[in-house]
């Protein structure tokens, strides 16, 4: 569904990724880790058309969106939760969704089914509707973020670290969340910084050293990798939510 | 017939090439880290794998890797993992210099053993299968590849290594074996000591024969299948590339699937070291993809074959090799042109219906280079008439210069008479 072919991106003169390749296809959850530096999130901003490469290659469904503005890139059908959630605080939670459904903005029914459908999901949120975004609590926000992204009705989901600064019963719930959407038979490629939690529930991942990749594969095997445990999983120490 | 991972043995071609990019450019990433001959090799030709590997074809750039290099690295200098990592050590015989010493890590040797059970799966074991392992267990990569790849399968495995010939048969006729992996050789040794020993062969339980380790004939297959009446397939592996594994043919019997989606091949002119187009036969030379503990950049196998692009029904999109036509360090080279002197056998083979004990020699007159192919007279090749002996003569001449593309001279000579080392014709004699 995406593949993307000796990517390079530059910020002025840095070098943040070197020949990047990797590819997600549809139905499947690919994970990225690293660490910090590593180009994670400029590889998704590469993706989504928020930075552009400066060689390389990025196709979607056949087509090429190399360099495409990141509003063409979301009627393609890649939607991004960005890091830190990036919710509009002073809007209502409603209006939030709505803001997520910009591209279908003209079809009126099907906006206000996707809405419904999410506050159903999202119970939480259906009871907060009216209420200012910025009010919520973060976990609140980033299932805001999440059914906000799922409003433009992607074929590929793209989440920027959806566990980041959540309280560990929040992030419990958040990757449960990750999963369902996953079930439903979603593509999705998904930053984490809780590596191990990633690369349980991902069919495959790569990881990045320094804008390179330098290892491929299933989730499974990764996570039994020694050099990935040791550099990313901090090996032996259990995380909270696998109790 | 069942395949192993039909979701990576059946891929479509761009993604297969997708996922050999993502893979190379990961395994250039490491070993330019980890590995100083790699970095060496690297930085002497400006070749950065960050900036200049945007292609496959990019590799091309690189120089080869050759057996003498990784003897030149013993024995761990080529090792891109810290000694810890690895699980696993096997090594070649090496004789006169040091050994080729071959590291695996854990992942290597899961990967290792679902390859191995995808050429045994192809070759028709399944977890039904009792199956003998008649390769030497120990630094060798033969005995222990297969047998994680059959164990993977859950089959029942028989680890009764090399020798014993008529133990072997007893083992083979009492715990009713069903799939033999033996080199064609002993195989054939096994058959032979059977029908001394008076075994009726039609009451074994034998279906497969697993063959590899050496190069062989079609028409060795075609006695072992009717000797054993088994259904005997070929396989290809190479030691400092992983062991057995690398490719398997399946039961459609029509060459090697080469697992392309762990191995990168290219098919190379050993004189010149230029890659050839698809088809042409020439020395295969293979680049890992997945190895961890030890990766092999442009690794030089030193045997002959070529790429059979057309697609296999069994349904396999993997590209198959040819059977190894020989070894390129006998490749010879007349007028410009590569030939093998066993393949001249083959032909010669062809035309008489039996090998004749022959020799190429190669003479130079006036800086003029000829191929000569001298012929030992037998019974069979000997002919009352003038007539007919020369139009033997002429059929050998105008078969082989059809098929290596340069006119031959031919000399029969007496028996006996061609020069020999021990007991072994020289295949090649250069008089230039």
């Amino acid at each position: 569904m995406l593949t993307v072919k000796s990517v390079h991106t530059y910020y002025g003169n840095i070098h943040a990724l070197k020949g990047v390749s990797i590819h997600v296809r549809a139905g499947e959850m690919v994970a990225l880790i690293g660490a910090n530096g590593a180009g994670k999130s400029t590889l998704l901003n590469t993706i989504c058309g928020l930075v552009k490469p400066g060689k390389g290659k990025v196709e979607f469904q056949g087509r090429e969106i190399t360099g495409l503005p990141p509003e063409e890139i979301v009627q393609k059908g890649i939607a991004l939760v960005p890091e830190g959630r990036q919710i509009f605080p002073t809007l209502t939670v409603e209006a939030n969704l709505e803001m997520g459904a910009f591209t279908h903005r003209r079809r009126r029914q099907q906006v206000r089914e996707d809405m419904a459908r999410m506050l159903e999901r999202f119970p939480i949120l259906g009871q907060r509707r009216q209420q200012l975004a910025g009010t919520l609590s973060g976990g609140e926000q980033q299932m805001l973020a999440i059914s906000r992204a799922l409003m433009s009705r992607p074929q590929l989901l793209v989440l920027d670290e959806p566990s980041m600064g959540l309280a560990p019963m929040i992030v419990k719930e958040i990757f449960a969340i990750i999963q369902e959407l996953r079930m439903e038979g979603r593509t999705l490629l998904l930053i984490e910084q809780n590596a191990r939690a990633a690369l349980r529930i991902a069919d495959r991942g790569y990881v990045l050293e320094t804008g390179k990749v330098v290892l491929e594969g299933e989730g499974s095997q990764l996570l039994e990798h020694r050099e990935v445990q040791r550099a990313y999983l901090g090996k032996g120490a259990r995380q909270i939510w696998e109790a | 017939m069942p395949i192993w991972e039909p979701d990576k043995e059946c891929m479509e071609a761009e993604q297969l090439q997708q996922l050999q990019l993502e893979r190379l450019q990961a395994t250039l990433n490491r070993v330019y880290r980890n590995v100083a001959f790699y970095q060496r090799c690297f930085k002497a030709i400006g070749f950065s794998p960050e900036v200049d590997l945007t292609d496959l074809r990019d590799l091309e750039r690189l120089p080869f890797t050759t057996s003498k290099d990784i003897s030149a690295s013993y024995p761990y200098q080529m090792f891109a993992v810290p000694l810890r990592e690895v699980v696993r050590i096997h090594s070649s015989s090496g004789t006169m210099t040091n050994p080729q010493v071959v590291g695996y890590t854990r992942q290597d040797l899961s990967v290792w053993s679902h390859l191995v059970a995808r050429i045994l799966t192809a070759g028709g074991v399944s977890r039904d299968d009792v199956i003998q392992i008649t390769f030497a267990y120990g630094l060798m990569t033969g005995g222990l590849g297969i047998h994680y790849g059959a164990e993977r399968i859950g089959a029942s495995v028989l680890p009764t290594s090399v020798g014993r010939t008529d133990r072997q048969i007893k083992i083979m006729q009492d715990y009713r074996t069903t799939v033999l992996v033996s080199t064609p050789t002993y195989t054939l040794v096994m058959a032979e000591r059977m029908e001394q020993l008076g075994v009726d062969r039609k009451t074994l339980s034998l279906k497969y024969c697993i063959c590899a380790g050496e190069p062989w004939t079609a028409e060795n297959r075609r006695e072992i299948e009717e000797r054993l009446f088994v259904k005997a397939t070929d396989n290809y592996g190479v030691s400092e590339v992983m062991g057995p594994g690398v490719a398997g043919e399946c039961l459609e019997q029509q060459g090697m699937h080469l697992q392309e989606d762990h191995f990168l091949m290219e098919i190379i002119d050993p004189g010149t070291g230029q890659v050839l187009p698809t088809g042409e036969l020439g020395e295969l030379v293979i680049t890992t993809l997945s190895k961890e503990a030890f990766p092999v950049i442009r690794y030089r196998t030193g045997d002959l074959c070529r790429i059979i692009p057309e697609p296999c029904s069994c349904g396999r999109t993997l590209r198959r090799i040819s059977r190894i036509q020989g070894r390129s360090d006998n490749v010879v080279i007349i007028k410009g042109v590569n030939i093998i002197p066993e393949r001249v056998g083959d032909i010669l083979e062809q035309i008489e219906g039996e090998r004749p004990v022959y020799q190429l020699v190669a003479t130079r007159h006036d800086y003029h280079d000829e191929l000569e192919i001298w012929i030992e007279i037998s019974p069979k090749l000997f002919f009352d008439k003038m007539r007919e002996q020369r139009s033997l003569v002429d059929a050998i001449r105008y078969k082989v210069a059809n098929i290596i593309g340069i006119t031959p001279i031919i000399k029969l000579v007496e028996g006996g008479s061609l020069e020999r080392e021990g007991d072994v014709v020289k295949l090649f004699v250069d008089r230039r």
